[in-house]
């Protein structure tokens, strides 16, 4: 490691200040778009994370991937679905809100107990290989974990062709409901949105 | 010049945990279906952090961690694909996104 150690205790609290208060405002924040750019922050700090444990090819795909696909993804999303909406108040939801919160704080300080007792059995030489884990990391792709990596490129092209099926808008040639033929046009049709108001 | 010290393991687990649990927080308290994946993209960085500490201070030599690191990232981009694509075809039926509203299989 080349950087001295108060650099890195220094770095390391800025980038978990970041990380944790970027976190609570995108859970907390009543505006989803301050959210969605909270996110792309929060991102950045995990890359920053990476950079700190000498991994800078994760380091570059998570920015590249979650800031640059993920996070530009969601902000489209919230372009699509942006309606003001007036939410149904709920009866239960202070109830709902205590168990919920009791939960998730039961959960850390369980979680921090088990960081915090159990031993660890560190090697000794901290990041000895340091620049070197890129290739050590192609190495692995296309030895051991040569199988992973085919699948996961299937996968990925499953997920982007069930993404366009999903989400396209179904081209008809007739109306389901009437049996008439329908005009093919581009432009946005205003139709009778389906299943709505259940209860 | 070569510190032999550096930042605990325990540092970026606790930082991880807390990342997790607010994660664990807004997926089940946010009424917005967008919020609620940002939620769990949350979780699977908080993951992430995990996995790049444990292979950086147990297993430096064969860095096996910051491969599955890449491969969750992966999944979890064709996951917000595919999420984001079930939330924009149920939003097309429901025309809304509230969370509270999507009770078709609730008995």
């Amino acid at each position: 490691m080349s950087i001295a150690i108060t650099t890195q205790i220094i770095c390391f609290s800025i980038l978990s200040l970041v990380i944790l208060i970027g976190a609570l405002g995108v859970v907390l924040l009543e505006s989803i778009v301050y959210s969605a750019f909270l996110l792309g922050g929060v991102f950045m700090s995990v890359a920053g994370l990476y950079l700190l444990l000498n991994a800078s090819f994760v380091a570059a795909a998570q920015v590249l991937v979650y800031v640059g696909a993920v996070n530009v993804l969601i902000i489209f999303a919230i372009m699509l679905v942006n309606k003001k909406e007036d939410l149904k108040p709920i009866s239960d939801i202070k109830s709902r809100r205590i168990i919920s919160t009791s939960i998730c704080l039961t959960l850390l300080s369980l979680l921090i107990r088990v960081d915090l007792t159990n031993v660890w059995s560190l090697s000794s030489p901290q990041n000895s290989i340091g620049e070197e884990s890129t290739i050590r990391i192609g190495e692995h792709l296309f030895s051991d974990y040569l199988l992973p990596f085919e699948v996961a490129s299937v996968l990925l092209l499953m997920a982007m062709i069930g993404a366009i099926v999903l989400a396209r808008r179904d081209v008809m040639s007739k109306d389901i409901s009437t049996g008439l033929p329908v005009d093919q046009e581009l432009i946005e049709k205003s139709s009778e949105p389906l299943l709505t108001n259940k209860n | 010049m070569i510190s032999l010290q550096s930042i605990p393991l325990q540092a970026f687990l606790i930082v991880s945990s807390a990342l997790f649990c607010i994660g664990i927080w807004g997926l089940l308290n946010s009424r917005n279906a967008v919020r609620v994946l940002m939620s769990i993209e949350l979780m699977l960085n908080a993951v992430n952090i995990n996995l790049m500490a444990f292979s950086s201070f147990v297993d430096n030599n064969l860095i096996q961690g910051q491969v599955f690191t890449i491969f969750v990232i992966t999944v979890a981009a064709a996951e917000a694909a595919v999420g984001l694509a079930i939330l924009l075809s149920l939003y097309r039926n429901r025309v809304t996104v509230d969370m509270e509203s999507f009770n078709l299989l609730k008995w």
